[in-house]
């Protein structure tokens, strides 16, 4: 915490003898929690970036030329190169976050989070596998 | 610990300390002091030994000194911490930062001003409301263990504030409701024999109250008690939002957020 700001408030007496602390900009970067947390939220940058590219896709379903044009261009393939490990980090530690969101009482005892969190992953996993499956079968041509 | 005597060792440990005196017209500034170092001694000793040694003019709380009170919550190192509990041994033979709670406005050294924060709890109605009225005659209102599991994790806040120092939510917006006070709402909106969750619910469930919260953790991660304020925001998120789902499937139905008991 920066004491560079010593200027008083001006909010009578009582407040005006008070010490106000600005908070310093670069907080972020005074703990690795923060600067972890920061990269939390900026991640949301690149999973929206990568919707609209979904989006912008299925807009050429009908098109298939324009379709593949597009998935085959550098700036997508670039996209999904950067979108990639941001997403993943985006689903990790959102992930290892539901326990705290989503609680189960059995009697007087929490389910324990590993459960709650593991069942995220088995999800993730096993919709990853449904899709992966789905495209390397031909998709719905196959 | 080393089995050796350290009491008539002549190591010695400096604390650079925060000082704000108001009454002096100075901008604050930070003061270094040098203490006897002993591996028992916590930081709240050697605040004590300056006070008594050397400052005398140097001001700060404290009252157990057994991590029970939560009245010497100080940065140590940038970190909020209750005095009591931090031993000189984990930082010697290294300097340590000694600054009043983050965010709170400072009274005088290391004393900040809690108003807001004893306000917000005022505000949330952090104590129980009964959910029926009955006679002393009639005997206690009765509570399963498991009832009692639901809430009293967020029972053990000393209301310290560690959370709030450690909230950049709180930081940016002092009148976020914050972690302790919305975890003590909770606590009681959890309690099955409480009946206040509406009367809590245009506080706690307001822009200022648990949607300012973006769910950073460190409050959860910085306090003594293992409350996780956290997760007691975060579980009222979810209750918030269910009721408005249910108010809007149901326009009829009263709102009502203490969840399931």
């Amino acid at each position: 915490m920066d004491n560079d700001s010593s200027t008083p408030t001006a909010a009578g007496p009582v407040a005006a003898k008070q010490h106000i602390r600005k908070m310093p900009v670069n907080w972020w970067l005074k703990k690795p929690a923060y600067l972890r947390y920061m990269v939390r939220e900026i991640t949301c940058l690149f999973v929206g970036g990568y919707a609209m590219f979904l989006l912008m896709l299925a807009a050429r379903l009908d098109k298939p030329e324009a379709f593949e044009t597009l998935l085959a261009s550098p700036l997508a393939i670039g996209l999904q190169w950067v979108a990639l490990p941001f997403a993943i980090y985006h689903s990790v530690t959102w992930f290892n976050l539901t326990p705290k969101v989503l609680v189960i009482w059995r009697g007087e005892d929490k389910l324990p989070g590993f459960l709650i969190a593991g069942a995220h992953y088995a999800g993730w996993l096993a919709v990853s596998a449904g899709l992966v499956y789905f495209a390397m079968s031909g998709g719905a041509d196959g | 610990m080393a089995a050796t005597d350290t009491r008539s060792s002549t190591e010695t440990m400096k604390l650079e300390v925060f000082r704000f005196l108001p009454d002096e017209g100075e901008p604050p500034s930070f003061q270094v002091y040098e203490v006897p170092y002993r591996d028992d001694w916590v930081v709240l000793d050697a605040l004590n030994y300056i006070k008594d040694e050397i400052d005398g003019t140097l001001s700060y709380r404290w009252s157990c000194r057994m991590g029970v009170c939560g009245s010497c919550g100080m940065m140590i190192n940038g970190e909020p911490k209750l005095t009591c509990s931090a031993f000189l041994r984990d930082y010697y033979p290294q300097q340590i930062k000694v600054e009043p709670l983050s965010y709170f406005p400072v009274i005088r050294d290391l004393i900040i001003n809690m108003d807001h924060f004893i306000d917000k709890m005022g505000e949330v109605k952090t104590w129980l409301i009964p959910a029926e009225d009955k006679p002393i005659e009639d005997g206690e209102y009765l509570q399963t263990p498991a009832q009692l599991a639901k809430y009293k994790q967020f029972t053990m806040c000393i209301n310290c504030m560690l959370c709030y120092s450690a909230c950049p939510v709180f930081g940016q917006n002092p009148d976020f409701i914050g972690p302790a006070a919305i975890a003590l709402g909770q606590r009681y909106n959890l309690d099955s024999r409480d009946g206040g969750a509406d009367e809590r619910a245009d506080v706690l469930f307001s822009d200022e109250g648990i949607w300012e919260c973006t769910f950073v953790g460190e409050c959860s991660e910085v306090c003594p008690k293992n409350v996780d304020p956290a997760g007691a925001i975060q579980m009222a998120k979810v209750t918030a939002t269910n009721d408005w789902f249910k108010s809007f499937l149901m326009p009829g139905r009263r709102k009502k957020s203490g969840g399931n008991k």
